[in-house]
């Protein structure tokens, strides 16, 4: 398989997942305003500042108010990360896939992008948001499914599932990090049954909500809440299950010695870690040390098998 | 220099025409980079959908196994004798007007469609693809970049669909080009009015197909013929990649005809000029009607070991009436060509 077809595969992948995952990162904190009490700040701000785009915003708008947040999130241009632009570059990478992706699936991205774009100011309005968000994950989602029901399973497969996997490992960790910030916490003396509600909120936006209270238990509780989404192994979301992703596919690839060996010491690292002990600020440090390592796995993957690398 | 097998052009597509007095000429040698033989092998699979009756009715030569043909012939330009040469396709990419062919072409042969950003070559002359596995060995690559843009080490450095030595892996006879560089020469007008005089010196035989007469303005006699006629001919440039326009004498206002006698005079390298003919026509839908269009027919000839001409074409037709006159279909639609099989009749 050529290298640049590698390469647009895993990207497509990832577009397509972060697109997805935006809109799960942007449900935490609309799921928490219908439940918090009124006058309780939300931290929209965390939102970009989680995105890794709080510089970009900072240049681009005078305020933070949910609003501009939105906007930012969803469908400003300026900023790479947005849904839209997720979107487009996924078009953009596909379009040069054409005979490696089935041509349903390439339908579905192109329209999944055009729908996207024609019914965006729907997800600036609280009461339009929920169904427009919705339609994201599960045209995405389609996407996911047509591809694993259709495409040719050769090491393009395994470029686009190590594309989708780790940028998923990495959203989670973003969807968990924005209530690492939590203003919460401190005030907890109060607000002990929203407490809950944050956690509550992470686990819906991650679809673990359900899946969490059947494996787990019917309380939500922090702890268990970080250990369920960092380490459980039969969660699909979870920051293990897709470590465990990545290794089946780097297995079955050549010269996959160097980029095995760093993904099999993160997923040592997360299990054995106790992220339920982690205080928030040890907490965001954790997730920041977990960003960095997918970040490592991804240079070691570049660095082998795409052009950009050679 | 020499290519494989000493043969400079492995795709060579001419464009035929027959006028009123049922005659066939050469109306175009296209060498550089032949196209549209997609077209061709998508038209046939339309009308056999559309009526398999007709096709269980006569004996329509097939043309299904261009594909294979191709790949047959670009396997024996290998310069290693392997069991089975790497080939593949090299595009400038998804904004070609052509790539649909470039894509559609490479998946037939079942080789890979590359860019110039896909191939290296390294200091041994060897050209190599950059694949996840790290470098494959090439030997035959389906050039559909102009040889212009093909290699930054010796033609335009600016160019962003070239390959870094691809020319000095050629040379080296590494790597076998089809078509190699420099065929485009032959693409040139006035190389053209040379042809049958170059298949007399060289073959001492006399073409089967004529070419159209053609007068050659860098000759005073010829030139001056041009300038008193030129309301009754066809002024072309010699070289039609350089995008300058046509003259269609018998339509043009006063000022068009005077404008040409200047740019001959100027420049008389620069033109050639043809009698006007008046091609033949084919009974075409146009709108809700049928009516009389124009058309050109464009062959597929295959050079290899062996050569092969495919026993079909693309049949070009002008839609628009007034679109037909200097000889070539510029815009239009196209038609599947069927050569039938007669038995013994």
């Amino acid at each position: 398989m050529l290298a640049r077809i590698a390469e647009n595969i895993y990207w497509m992948a990832r577009y397509i997942e972060r697109a997805e995952n935006t809109a799960r990162l942007i449900n935490v904190t609309t799921n928490l305003v219908l439940d918090l009490p009124r006058r309780t700040n939300v931290g929209w701000e965390y939102l970009v500042e989680r995105q890794g785009t709080e510089e970009l915003y900072d240049s681009l708008y005078e305020y933070i108010d949910e609003k501009s947040i939105l906007k930012f999130l969803i469908s400003d241009n300026k900023n790479p990360k947005s849904i839209l632009n997720s979107l487009q570059s996924a078009t953009e990478h596909a379009s040069s896939l054409r005979d490696i992706i089935p041509r349903e699936a390439w339908e579905q991205i192109n329209n999944l992008y055009s729908t996207a774009k024609l019914n965006v100011q729907s997800g600036f309005t609280r009461k339009n948001r929920h169904l427009y968000l919705h339609s994201i994950i599960l045209g995405a989602q389609t996407i996911t499914g047509q591809l694993a029901g259709t495409m040719y399973q050769d090491a393009g497969y395994d470029m686009l599932r190590m594309g989708r996997n780790l940028e998923r490992a990495d959203m989670t960790t973003r969807i968990i990090d924005v209530r690492s910030a939590d203003l919460l916490e401190d005030e907890h003396e109060d607000l002990t049954p929203f407490d809950n509600l944050q956690w509550v909120s992470v686990l819906k936006s991650l679809t673990g909500y359900q899946m969490y209270r059947r494996i787990v238990q019917v309380h939500v509780q922090r702890r268990e809440v970080l250990k369920f989404l960092f380490q459980e192994r039969k969660f699909p979301r979870s920051f293990y299950h897709s470590m465990c992703e990545v290794e089946s596919c780097l297995l079955s690839l050549p010269k996959n010695q160097d980029c095995i060996d760093i993904v099999n010491k993160l997923q040592r690292f997360v299990i054995k870690k106790s992220p339920e002990k982690l205080l928030q600020d040890e907490l965001h440090i954790y997730i920041y040390k977990l960003q960095f390592n997918l970040n490592k796995i991804h240079t070691c993957i570049a660095r082998t098998y795409f052009i950009s690398g050679t | 220099m020499t290519p494989p097998g000493n043969i400079w052009t492995n795709i060579y597509g001419p464009n035929l025409v027959r006028d009123n007095n049922g005659i066939l000429y050469i109306e175009e040698d296209n060498l550089r980079i032949p196209s549209d033989v997609s077209y061709m092998l998508e038209n046939r699979l339309v009308m056999q959908r559309v009526f398999p009756d007709l096709f269980s009715n006569y004996t329509i030569l097939p043309i299904e196994n261009y594909s294979s043909q191709l790949y047959d012939m670009l396997i024996s330009l290998s310069p290693r004798e392997i069991d089975k040469p790497e080939i593949v396709v090299l595009t400038p990419g998804i904004n070609h007007t052509t790539y649909f062919e470039h894509s559609y072409l490479a998946q037939q042969m079942g080789v890979e469609l590359v860019k110039g950003r896909d191939l290296y070559v390294d200091e041994d002359d060897i050209a190599y693809m950059r694949t996840i596995e790290g470098l494959t060995r090439i030997d035959v690559i389906y050039r559909c970049v102009d040889e212009s843009a093909a290699d930054t080490e010796v033609f335009d450095p600016d160019s962003t669909l070239g390959v870094v030595g691809l020319m000095r892996s050629w040379r080296a006879g590494k790597v076998a080009l089809a078509n190699p560089p420099g065929t485009g020469v032959a693409d040139n007008k006035l190389v053209y009015s040379y042809v049958p005089e170059i298949i007399k010196y060289y073959l001492d035989e006399d073409p089967l197909i004529n070419n159209i007469e053609t007068y050659r303005c860098f000759n005073k006699s010829e030139r001056d013929y041009v300038i008193a006629n030129i309301e009754k001919l066809v002024v072309k440039p010699v070289d039609d990649s350089s995008g300058s326009e046509v003259l269609i004498g018998p339509q043009a206002s006063r000022a068009q005809c005077s404008k040409f006698k200047r740019l001959i005079k100027h420049a008389p390298n620069n033109y050639i000029a043809q009698p006007m003919l008046n091609l033949s026509t084919i009974p075409t839908l146009v709108g809700n009607r049928v009516e009389p269009r124009q058309l050109d027919l464009r062959l597929f000839i295959l050079s290899g070991r062996k050569i092969q001409v495919t026993s079909g074409g693309l049949t070009r037709v002008a839609l628009n009436k007034e679109s037909i006159v200097d000889n070539a279909i510029q815009k239009g639609i196209s038609k599947d060509t069927w050569i039938v099989d007669m038995g013994d009749i």
